[in-house]
């Protein structure tokens, strides 16, 4: 293996950094999308502007710039919401929230699209079958939406979680300590750079392999009833 | 917040408007250039072939853009033949590395979105070109890549927005596109909520601009697939 100069361990810290960032995203971010896709759908004309306006927005712009105005505007807004109350202490908003905040908001913009997708996919004969039989908007949801949902957004889900894990890099620039800022300090340290981004690179393509085998699993898991006669 | 500093500094983001889409423009026409060899030799069932686009695909398309940048723009200085050799006065320039990192990136994806569109053309008109006797240099220029570029349309017009929107990583080596000018100009003012809304705005516009460019190239290459509606 790379002889890495005695940095391997802050690596190591650095890619647990990295994946918790991208687990706690990935979690704000389905949440978001699910949402915004029930938004999306929903009868409500309100919900469904917001909904729109969210995807597009957050699809528009540059996911280094959301991070950006997430670090720099939570602080600002925290502080002025603070005041309002008579609160006039500093709070910040550390680069690891800014990061979930804004990996969240722009998987969730995305997912929001997956899901609506999958929910369209869904037979609306089920929808009427369980408004027949008597069952709420949400008991048709929870029982039978939902369990379908999962089926039809996962390949859609896991390429965005790829994207998801590449994006993490980004919120370095705002000071998080993952991947990215230890190579930096490997590289300020020991002059070699290519070295060192490459075995970044390495990092990032490791995550990337075991993530899509891992999805690969859950699909053939989610699929094992389908196709079969 | 205060919009008077938007309105102030606002000729200076449109300068940095400039830059992202040189940035953008020149990275995708040489990104298109190289990913026609790299996407035809992938479509290829010869695996000696594939096997190297399919390594440089899987590379550029499982890292990080910011990591590629960083290795182009950091890495490649640590080689003293590089730096000896013709082409370091480009290598030292932030400018030309984002263009050199940006093209490998977008040719990868392309590549891809042209294999993709190569394997999807039905097979029923490559064997029609072949019965009539067309050799591969015929059937490609005249069936298979006008074909695949119908079909590429809408996936190439979504990875124009991907690269304008990794264009951003350009200000990380202080280039001073959009967002690197609203850094420099935040730096002086203070006021980042304004500005890097502002940013956003002028990023959402640029695709607006893109996605409607590309759905007018779409509807005039894919005319006759079109019913007709006269």
């Amino acid at each position: 293996m790379f002889d890495m100069r005695g940095f391997g361990d802050q690596l190591w810290a650095g890619t647990l950094i990295t994946i918790e960032l991208a687990m706690a995203s990935l979690l704000l971010g389905l949440l978001l999308g699910l949402l915004g896709a029930t938004a999306r759908l929903s009868g409500n004309p309100v919900a469904r502007a917001i909904s729109t306006g969210y995807t597009t927005v957050i699809r528009g712009i540059p996911e280094l710039l959301t991070v950006l105005i997430i670090y720099f505007g939570a602080t600002t807004a925290l502080m002025s919401i603070a005041s309002l109350f008579g609160y006039d202490e500093y709070i910040e908003v550390g680069p690891f929230a800014a990061g979930v905040i804004a990996l969240g908001l722009t998987f969730g913009a995305y997912a929001s699209e997956v899901f609506r997708g999958a929910i369209i996919a869904i037979p609306a004969g089920q929808r009427e079958a369980g408004l027949v039989i008597g069952m709420s908007n949400f008991k048709i949801f929870w029982r039978i939406t939902l369990p379908q949902l999962w089926r039809l957004a996962l390949p859609g889900l896991g390429n965005l979680f790829l994207v998801l894990l590449k994006d993490t890099a980004l919120v370095s620039v705002v000071g998080l300590s993952d991947i990215m800022l230890k190579t930096r300090d490997a590289v300020s340290y020991t002059k070699e750079p290519f070295l060192f981004y490459m075995a970044a690179a390495c990092i990032y393509l490791s995550l990337t392999i075991i993530s899509m085998v891992f999805i690969h699993f859950m699909e053939k898991r989610n699929n094992r009833w389908v196709g079969r006669a | 917040m205060s919009f008077e500093v938007v309105v102030e500094y606002f000729p200076r983001l449109l300068e940095g408007v400039k830059t992202t889409i040189e940035l953008v423009v020149v990275s995708g026409l040489i990104g298109s250039m190289l990913a026609l060899p790299i996407g035809l030799a992938r479509h290829s069932h010869r695996w000696w072939l594939s096997a190297i686009p399919y390594a440089y695909i899987f590379f550029f398309r499982g890292t990080p853009l910011l990591v590629q940048i960083f290795l182009v723009y950091y890495g490649l200085a640590q080689f003293d033949a590089v730096r000896e050799s013709a082409f370091w006065p480009y290598l030292r320039e932030p400018y030309w590395c984002a263009i050199i990192a940006f093209s490998l990136n977008t040719a990868a994806y392309t590549a891809e979105i042209l294999r993709g569109a190569l394997a999807a053309i039905p097979r029923g008109e490559i064997e029609a070109a072949k019965t009539i006797g067309m050799r591969q240099p015929v059937l490609y220029r005249r069936i298979m890549l006008p074909r695949a570029f119908g079909m590429i349309l809408p996936a190439y017009g979504n990875e124009v927005i991907l690269m304008l929107k990794g264009s951003a990583l350009a200000s990380t080596i202080t280039l001073l596109d959009i967002t690197g000018t609203a850094r420099t100009i935040i730096a002086r003012t203070y006021t980042p909520i304004e500005i890097f809304l502002a940013a956003g705005g002028l990023y959402l516009l640029i695709s607006m601009v893109i996605i409607l460019a590309f759905r007018q190239l779409e509807r005039r290459h894919n005319r006759h697939l079109q019913p007709i509606n006269r």
